[in-house]
């Protein structure tokens, strides 16, 4: 699969949509959290309870994650693994792909059980793939979105005086 | 590529330090953990061998300041350098905004950095990013050492230029870091070729750390400007 480096944008009532499916997903499941990664490692949308670790090297490691396994998948034939379960003492993690684009991942205890997680997440991507297909399907939108940065030279030369 | 979040009014880079085993990039990126302020900075983050060798990366996220109202934040990430890690190096690429080359100037391992140069063109190829177009600088370091080859030498190796084919940019562009040297010129033969810019330093005392990594996010923002 080519990975795309082209940038993409989501509105406000994009943004509005996901929260809301995740929401609906961590209620439904009883799960703790839900994360949204970029496949390059930015993170992209947090609900539910605040984690309590540092969200930017778990979105990082995230990507990681979900990239050395692609790889490892791809080693034993197989076009890539679109979950990945990770089971601790007290926290477990579910991921799942999205889109190709985004990663989907669901921090959960003992309140709930892997089943329920497992079904109401396969659900939760569908939604999901539908939304981020609209999302990329209107391309990069450099021409949507104002650059915030249009003109800034000035001010970046001064950041780094 | 960059992410810009409006709610939390941030510009997210990604920025890959890549080069030679034992080149630098982890020393270049513990030097800037140690050096700024706390609050401006996330966790190191390693994940090495037992005998410190990078094994996948290493990410460090630094604020580097406010532009626009936008805070910009940088994710640092070191590739590992030793030529079997060529997959997990690659995954690092993905998204990438800005490159540093580290350089090992020690005249020993000019090979080995001509390996590392070689596999940077050809992994950024697979992903289609063109390095000539893209936020790209090279750092020479260990330059206190008594077997440092001459910048001349280094340059000649590791960054002889790319040939521009865009007639708007056949113009001599002059390096502002140094003096007498161009970074576009025109050959004796009538090519114009253009060289990516670099800097010295001597990462494990911390010379040219903090120029390197201000060079290359002014790139960045740069190119997004």
């Amino acid at each position: 699969m080519p990975v795309s480096a082209s940038s993409w944008s989501f509105t406000e009532d994009d943004f509005g949509a996901i929260t809301k499916a995740l929401e609906r997903f961590l209620a439904d499941c009883n799960a703790r959290c839900a994360l949204l990664v970029d496949r390059t490692g930015q993170l992209v949308a947090t609900v539910g309870q605040r984690p309590d670790f540092d969200p930017t090297a778990f979105a990082t490691l995230t990507a990681a994650d979900f990239s050395a396994n692609d790889q490892l998948a791809k080693l034993i034939g197989e076009n890539d693994f679109n979950s990945l379960f990770h089971q601790g003492e007290k926290e477990s993690m579910y991921l799942a792909d999205v889109a190709r684009r985004v990663i989907l991942v669901v921090l959960f205890d003992s309140r709930t059980t892997l089943g329920l997680v497992r079904i109401k997440m396969r659900q939760t991507v569908v939604e999901l793939t539908q939304l981020f297909e609209i999302v990329f399907a209107r391309g990069g939108s450099a021409e949507a979105v104002p650059n915030i940065l249009a003109g800034a030279d000035d001010e970046i030369d001064k950041l780094f005086q | 590529m960059s992410m810009i979040n409006y709610a939390s009014r941030e510009i997210n880079c990604k920025i890959v330090y890549y080069g030679p085993g034992l080149g630098g990039k982890t020393t270049n990126l513990e030097h800037v953990y140690g050096k700024v302020q706390p609050d401006t900075r996330g966790k190191l983050i390693s994940l090495a061998t037992e005998t410190e060798r990078t094994l996948f990366f290493d990410f460090l996220p630094v604020d580097l300041g406010t532009i626009r109202g936008f805070k910009t934040r940088f994710h640092l990430y070191t590739v590992p350098g030793q030529v079997y890690y060529n997959a997990s190096r690659k995954l690092i690429l993905k998204g990438v905004d800005g490159l540093v080359f580290v350089g090992d100037s020690q005249v020993e391992r000019m090979e080995a950095n001509q390996e590392a140069m070689q596999n940077l063109y050809d992994n950024m190829a697979e992903y289609g990013y063109d390095l000539t177009t893209m936020p790209f600088l090279i750092q020479y370091n260990k330059r206190d050492l008594p077997n440092a080859a001459s910048i001349r030498e280094l340059q000649a190796a590791l960054n002889p230029g790319w040939e521009v084919s865009d007639p708007a940019r056949m113009r001599p562009v002059a390096d502002p870091a140094h003096p007498g040297e161009q970074l576009i010129e025109q050959l004796p033969t009538g090519e114009w070729i253009e060289r990516a810019p670099y800097l010295e330093a001597v990462a494990v005392s911390g010379d040219g750390v903090f120029e390197t990594l201000k060079a290359v996010s002014k790139l960045v923002l740069k190119s997004l400007a």
